[in-house]
């Protein structure tokens, strides 16, 4: 095999990039001779066509991670059932965790199918201002595995984003897989277009958790997503019996609020452990609905306030043609 | 003590491994790294039997003047998480690098030599820079990572798998086809959110023909330092009834333990301190399940 040996820590430039196809990391891929030649440059059509079909979509939102396993689903739909208390606000969460969708079963729409209207695909509702759209319904079997490469996964979360009847929403909430890859780099590339509110980084408290968590900070400045701030999660454990306190994730380098600190990012809040909230998702159930006074319910409405505020204000400042994405 | 020189068949470079195990999930942060290394370490020191309360089998092989000759199982551990290696970290070798000559020289861990692992980890500049990669580059480097390593003459090469069904796990199929691949572990964590992408990796294991090993649940129940008191923070039973509907082995429960990441640097101090731990009978008794 050809020696690709100094381009394996060298990632893909990026298609737009100057060095596309030039670069190091570019030995081996397919793209190659695409992107030498300039012609993956060009901007791809479908990044107009989605800016227009989101252009009813008031507040876009990615909530990402590096790591697997903190609790990205759990806190997308927590944040969903969260902003849809307000009854006048219609919201949305598109599951982009092509290989591993858990967002039908974590906000109660497991089982359900997608219907195709006039006007696209239309998400499945779980109340009258909450909807959700995930490979998951379009599964024969929930215990399927999808089996796909990367650029078939592209392809659909382009067609989640120009063919699905978003209608006029007040936020699209979009779940992320672990890692850095085609689904990330496609959801930048196809929204790159659009005005896009930022990223929430979610963490749990130790290390090895922040060590991917810092990859993830980095890939989003390097692309241009704003990053509204992170979020630890699983920051401790209270025994229902004793009421001691028990750091089950350690915050052996001082957790996420000292990360954000060293990556110059906000820190927007910390949600500790509940076996109620594991059992919810299992369930479907808004946890901050069924146990509103349980800490982690407080904490999550304070973080979801946070978010929302800041939101307004970033919707605002680019209202105003004082802040632009690429 | 340097590895044993390999007996590479370059066209099938590793045929001479005798045990290949693939650490899978299908979900993310179940603790499929961590039961990697502990898995790894375990195996590495399988030819030794650890009695508590008694002599070392070892100790009594040093008393009888022999000091070579049982227990040199070498183990390969392979990061197959291209964008989120954590086995370095995991087992504090991160500041190591792998050097390049004709092919990539693993890492070893230990003195003995008888750990070595190979990341895409060592061979970043900065620890905090995004790994980001298409399908087709985690392809190339998977194959590197399978064809042009140095494996020396392993009993067992144990792969930590990202999770998902995707490229890196197409290629690894792809890539094995051909050797003494053993199965998959396959690791959940209770609740029901993580057995149903457990159950789509099954899926996939059924499909391109993987061995099922067994099934591990981690992160099953937390007992309170304080109090004993148990808490299933991430539900109860889910793994053990899983392998049961699918007519899998279930091979067994890990409790929570917070400190299991400072039991995973390899050293025999810290290694001394696991073996105190339920979550250290949890995993001897996988190991015992898995060599037997």
């Amino acid at each position: 095999m050809e020696n690709v040996a100094e381009s394996i820590p060298n990632a893909c430039p990026g298609t737009a990039s100057q060095t596309a196809g030039k670069a190091s990391g570019c030995e081996g891929c397919p793209n190659q001779k695409l992107c030498s030649t300039g012609k993956a440059a060009a901007v791809d059509p479908a990044v107009e066509e989605v800016r227009q079909h989101l252009s009813t979509v008031r507040h876009k939102m990615l909530v990402m991670s590096g790591k697997g396993g903190v609790g990205k689903s759990t806190f997308v739909s927590q944040l969903a059932f969260g902003i849809a208390e307000d009854r006048t606000k219609q919201v949305s969460v598109l599951d982009i965790d092509i290989c591993g969708p858990s967002i039908p079963r974590v906000m109660g729409a497991e089982g359900q199918q997608v219907h195709l209207s006039g006007s696209g695909w239309s998400p499945v509702y779980i109340d009258e201002n909450l909807s959700v759209m995930s490979v998951g319904f379009l599964l024969e079997s929930l215990d399927s595995a999808v089996i796909w490469r990367g650029p078939r996964k592209a392809g659909l979360i382009k067609d989640f984003l120009c063919k699905v009847d978003w209608n006029e929403l007040d936020y699209l909430l979009i779940d992320t897989p672990p890692g850095t890859s085609d689904e990330h780099l496609s959801i930048e590339k196809y929204l790159s277009g659009s005005t896009i509110d930022g990223a929430i980084i979610v963490t749990t408290p130790q290390e090895i958790a922040l060590v991917d968590v810092r990859k993830q900070i980095n890939f989003c400045k390097r692309v241009g997503i704003n990053i509204i701030g992170v979020v630890e999660n699983m920051s401790g454990f209270v025994c229902p019996k004793c009421t001691r306190e028990t750091q089950i994730f350690i915050p052996e380098t001082g957790g996420g609020e000292k990360m954000a600190e060293e990556m110059a990012v906000p820190f927007l809040g910390r949600i500790p452990l509940d076996p109620r909230i594991a059992q919810c998702c299992d369930d479907g159930q808004s946890f901050v609905s069924e146990f509103p006074d349980s800490p982690a319910a407080v904490a999550y409405k304070n973080v979801i306030a946070t978010i929302v505020s800041r939101c307004e204000k970033v919707h605002q400042e680019a209202a105003s043609g004082a802040m632009e994405t690429d | 003590m340097d590895h044993m020189e390999t007996k590479k068949n370059v066209e099938r470079p590793l045929a001479f491994v005798k045990h290949i195990i693939l650490i899978m999930s299908g979900k993310g942060g179940v603790g499929k790294s961590t039961v990697a290394v502990h898995l790894a370490l375990r195996l590495k020191n399988a030819g030794f039997k650890v009695i508590r309360g008694v002599r070392t089998v070892r100790a009594k092989i040093r008393y009888l003047g022999i000091t070579e000759g049982i227990g040199n199982i070498l183990v390969g551990l392979l990061d197959a998480d291209l964008c989120g290696p954590s086995i370095p970290t995991m087992l504090n070798i991160e500041q190591k690098k792998s050097k390049f000559s004709k092919n990539w020289e693993p890492v070893f861990v230990d003195m003995e030599q008888r750990l070595c692992v190979m990341s895409v980890g060592f061979l970043l500049t900065n620890r905090n820079d995004a790994i980001i990669l298409r399908g087709p580059k985690k392809n190339a480097t998977i194959k590197q990572f399978l064809n042009d390593v140095d494996w020396p003459d392993l009993d067992y090469l144990i792969i930590d798998m990202p999770p998902g069904t995707s490229d890196e796990h197409i290629s690894v199929i792809e890539n094995l086809r051909e050797y003494n691949l053993d199965g998959a572990l396959l690791i959940t964590t209770p609740q029901a959110v993580a057995t149903g992408d457990v159950r789509r990796e099954l899926s996939f294991c059924k499909k391109t023909v993987i061995p099922i090993i067994g099934i591990v649940e981690n992160m099953s129940g937390f007992v309170c330092p304080y109090c004993q008191e148990c808490t299933n923070i991430f539900s109860k039973g889910g793994g053990e009834f899983l392998a049961n509907q699918l007519e899998v082995p279930f091979l067994g429960r890990i409790p929570i333990c917070p400190q299991i990441s400072r039991y995973q640097d390899g050293h025999a101090e810290s290694l001394k301190l696991f073996s105190q731990t339920n979550e250290a009978d949890s995993i001897e008794a996988i190991v015992k399940k898995l060599v037997k």
